[in-house]
């Protein structure tokens, strides 16, 4: 009986949770409503009526598209220098002990421990102070500097699960270094750096804090909705963009998901 | 003729940690050979120096003549079953059999067909689709031991192969893998901490103790003639007696070990001695003794009559079975 | 028996001689995996953060509005100035508010995933945190901001309950107040706690699956009321857990500049003060010096955290 007891939750506390997840959810789901609004000056609720036409205007904006794409870019290639840092990062950490170690895990980590715009100011004043001019390449420095920890956590966290019998047994089986990085390490840890990656992209493609301070003329998807939140221009856009900015990030992270959770079950049964 | 592994006043140390001190010890080919010690002994540490895990921090090790020194794991013909098995997850039964096939080289069709039959050797036939999850932990012993059959190395390290495995299952495997040595004819090195498992298995034993060999011996060697008290103690439980107790049983004036199964309980002659406990241990019963002050066990057959707690008994015992040790360790 | 040899010739080449050099020197290897994150985090990061820092120790040229670069306080004299030094007070207490909302409205999510969730529940409770935490954050901002505004959703609703009375009262109301939800400090912190919400509730979680239910059975067997064993047993347990996530929700709060902008009144917080300060302003050692004050903060929450073992949780 008593443990019968134990498993059922008071009703507070399931009231109260159920609250508090659709306090995090309902406002999300407020923006697809207000993407198929017909109204275009204020953000009246209820929608006056329904329309798809706004789909239809954004997807004709050149400056959107623009947006995107540089977003896209800068994803794409900070994730690329996350990954192979943080990987690296991740494998020495975990692979060997050496003095030191927790001094790496802290500097990693400090990029997003400190607030965002600690990161973008110092960034600022000393591309300033090194005369280097503001460009693509300057986004992806920032961008870059704080993906490496979301691909650090995921690579070391499966590193730690991988028994290092793993690459002695491969060594011992005739496999040199690089024979074992591609034949045992890389499967083990593919899916974990998949899953990292997609984090550093969706963490890289929302950025609006650090990128404020390292853009220069160029605009990022959230820098051109923040200049849009600041000095509204056409707010169906707005809603339309903020809708598809929501689907984009929610599919690397089911997916990111997906794959740590099949693949700690891998990684787990070699045990 | 060449020993299989020669140890040459091998040392490892890991800071002011000596794992292993100034070994030395060959290892004959087609030997069974156990490495026995409590943890930290440095028995683990001695395979994982044959493997070439670890390199000395003095001394040399020779694999068939062969200087190992700088040689990294994967240039040696040397293959371990690791304690944990360490198959690899994401391969298959067949593909972490064929690994080192695959490693070498050998094309798709030969490397199945050969790891099969190893898996049949093994006797894990049918099991090749597997993933090494699906596996009991015996299944994945088996695995293991093929995994480094199949490449037929010159040594066969195993450290701790039976250590996770249950009694009943212990003792099908010490059975197995002594007669698959004996059809192989390969060296096996054995690394464990059941003197028992090591006395039935192994052709002959190191007794390792703080990473030096105290005794290497012939299983009844060991077992009978130990030759200082840390083997006496570890290996089996003898009485280890001080050195006058030894004196007033007729022996030199020395450390001395005293085999519980040698002595005799009786009404005359002997020595005479106080019962002060008495377990039953199934095959026999342990019966404890207060000599002089000092504990002696009696190990009676099971059937035999056993002294009242308490009792004054005589014991006696063949003059032969008292045996002096070298040192006081 | 075989007559292979013992010691085989490893596959040679390039990469069969770079992996026994490795091999042989493995701090060699160490040394080359850790020297490009290191040189990035260290040289354009922390390089940028000692330069920034250094800078709060030089002052402005009051005349020119050029940077003096020599040694000098005044900078931390400016900052300490009343109306800065009101930034600053304003900003610290609106982050442990927000963080105590956060710790209120965390508990019961993160207590009903960890103890009664299983199975497909708990995965619905774990990417029902997740995927607020991941969605962009301006979606976020931007949502709330249809949702606050004067003829937005929550207008809409108390108009319908008959409650735009209430709204009103506590508009009028100082401090808080303001001519619309989505232009007063009660709107700033509505969206704080919203937004920092989801990195409250997965710390504690994970601080709260280590308690083994037994042990909560145990307390109300010793007879304690349920009122008890929250008290004296599940809040101490929990404890790293929120300690963890209020380091989130503090150090996100002081620095952020974007919400109060775009959700809030006029009143500055230090991210607005920091932005304005190197940008329009053109004053990088009063901005660096601002920046100083969140630092410190986080330095000392830090250091009393792990003194109270938080980074267990984390």
């Amino acid at each position: 009986m008593r443990s019968d007891r134990g498993n059922r939750a008071p009703i507070g506390v399931k009231v109260a949770a159920a609250a508090a997840l659709l306090f995090l959810h309902l406002p999300i789901l407020l923006i697809f409503v207000y993407a198929f609004t017909t109204e275009d000056k204020s953000f009246v609720w209820p929608p006056p009526g329904f329309t798809t036409q706004w789909f239809a205007v954004a997807w004709n904006r050149p400056d959107v598209w623009e947006a995107l794409t540089l977003s896209v870019q800068v994803a794409s290639i900070s994730t690329l220098i996350a990954l192979i840092l943080g990987t690296l990062c991740a494998a020495a950490v975990s692979q060997t002990r050496f003095f030191g170690r927790e001094v790496v895990s802290l500097l990693v980590i400090l990029p997003i421990a400190l607030p965002g715009i600690i990161t973008g100011v110092a960034l600022r004043s000393a591309f300033n102070l090194a005369d280097i001019p503001f460009s693509f390449w300057t986004i992806v420095l920032g961008h870059a500097t704080f993906c490496v920890v979301v691909v650090y956590n995921n690579a070391i966290a499966r590193f730690r699960r991988t028994s290092a019998s793993l690459i002695e047994a491969s060594m011992d089986l005739g496999a040199d270094g690089f024979q074992t990085f591609r034949h045992v390490i890389l499967p083990n840890i593919g899916t974990a750096l998949v899953a990292g990656g997609m984090l550093a992209f969706a963490l890289s493609f929302d950025e609006v804090i650090v990128t404020t301070f390292t853009a220069g003329q160029q605009a990022t998807l959230p820098i051109w909705m923040l200049e849009e939140l600041v000095r509204p221009r056409q707010r169906p856009v707005t809603n339309v963009v903020a809708m598809v900015v929501v689907i984009v990030t929610f599919l690397p992270i089911l997916a990111a998901y997906t794959l740590t959770r099949d693949g700690d079950q891998i990684a787990g049964s070699g045990k | 003729m060449t020993p299989a592994v020669s140890f040459q006043n091998v040392s490892r140390h890991f800071g002011s940690v000596r794992a292993v001190d100034g070994v030395n010890l060959d290892i004959e080919e087609g030997e069974f050979f156990a490495m026995l010690g409590p943890s930290g002994s440095g028995k683990t540490t001695c395979l994982r120096l044959i493997a070439g895990f670890e390199q000395p921090t003095g001394g040399h090790i020779k694999i068939f003549g062969e200087t190992a020194d700088g040689v990294p794991p994967y240039r040696r013909n040397v293959n371990t079953v690791f304690q944990d098995y360490a198959l690899f997850p994401h391969l298959n039964v067949i593909d972490n059999v064929a690994y080192g096939l695959m490693i070498k080289g050998v094309d798709r069709a030969t490397r199945t067909r050969r790891a099969e039959e190893t898996l049949e050797l093994v006797r894990l036939p049918g099991y090749g689709a597997r993933r090494p999850g699906q596996l009991s932990g015996g299944q994945r012993q088996r695995v293991a031991l093929a995994r480094a059959l199949v490449n037929e190395p010159k040594v066969l390290l195993l450290d701790e192969p039976l250590g996770a495995l249950d009694l009943k299952l212990r003792e099908n495997m010490q059975e197995e893998l002594k007669s698959l040595q004996q059809t192989l004819g390969i060296t096996f090195v054995f690394v464990t901490h059941d003197q028992g498992e090591a006395l039935s298995m192994a052709d002959r034993v190191a007794v390792f103790n703080e990473g030096r060999i105290i005794q290497v011996g012939e299983p009844e060697d060991i077992y009978r003639r130990p030759r200082a008290r840390f083997v006496a103690d570890f290996v089996g439980s003898s009485n280890v007696l001080p050195p006058d107790l030894a004196q007033a049983f007729g022996g030199p004036r020395r450390w001395a070990s005293l085999r519980p199964e040698d002595i005799r309980i009786g009404k005359t002659g002997g020595h005479a001695a106080t019962v002060t406990g008495a377990s039953f241990l199934g095959a026999a019963t342990r019966v404890a003794c207060d000599v002089n002050g000092a504990r002696v066990n009696v190990l009676l057959p099971s059937g035999s009559a056993v002294p009242s707690l308490g009792a004054p008994i005589r014991i006696s015992f063949d003059a032969a079975a008292l045996h002096p040790m070298d040192d006081a360790a | 028996m075989n007559g292979a040899p013992a010691i085989l010739a490893g596959r040679g080449g390039l990469f069969g001689a770079l992996s026994d050099t490795f091999w042989r020197h493995p701090r060699l290897l160490l040394f080359l995996m850790l020297t490009p994150p290191l040189l990035w985090l260290g040289i354009i990061y922390l390089g940028s953060l000692f330069a920034l820092l250094a800078q709060s120790f030089f002052s402005i040229d009051e005349f020119s509005g050029m940077v003096r670069r020599e040694f000098t306080l005044k900078t931390y004299g400016e900052l300490l100035s009343p109306s800065n030094l009101d930034i600053i007070i304003r900003t610290v207490v609106m982050a442990a508010l927000v963080t105590a909302a956060c710790i209120v409205i965390a508990f019961p999510v993160a207590y009903f995933a960890a103890r009664y969730a299983r199975g497909r529940w708990k995965a619905v409770f774990y990417l029902g945190v997740m995927l607020p935490l991941w969605s962009s954050y301006l979606v976020k901002v931007y949502a709330w901001k249809l949702i606050l505004a004067k003829e937005g959703i929550v207008g809409w609703a108390l108009g319908k309950l008959h409650l735009t009375w209430l709204l009103d009262a506590w508009l009028a109301l100082p401090v808080v107040g303001g001519p619309s939800l989505s232009v007063s400090t009660t709107g700033t912190f509505i969206v704080f706690v919203y937004v920092w919400l989801p990195f409250m509730i997965l710390p504690m979680q994970a601080a709260l699956e280590r308690v083994p239910g037994s042990m909560l059975e145990a307390s109300a067997d010793l007879g304690a009321s349920p009122r008890q064993t929250f008290r004296t047993v599940l809040v101490p347990l929990a404890l790293p857990g929120i300690v963890a996530g209020s380091i989130f929700t503090f150090s996100l709060t002081l620095g952020d500049y974007i919400i109060p902008q775009i959700i809030g009144n006029s009143a500055r917080y230090i991210g607005m003060a920091v932005y304005a300060q190197q940008g329009t302003a053109g004053n990088i050692p009063l901005a660096a010096a601002f920046t100083v004050v969140p630092i410190a903060i986080m330095g000392l929450y830090l250091w009393m955290a792990k003194r109270a073992g938080a980074f267990d949780a984390l």
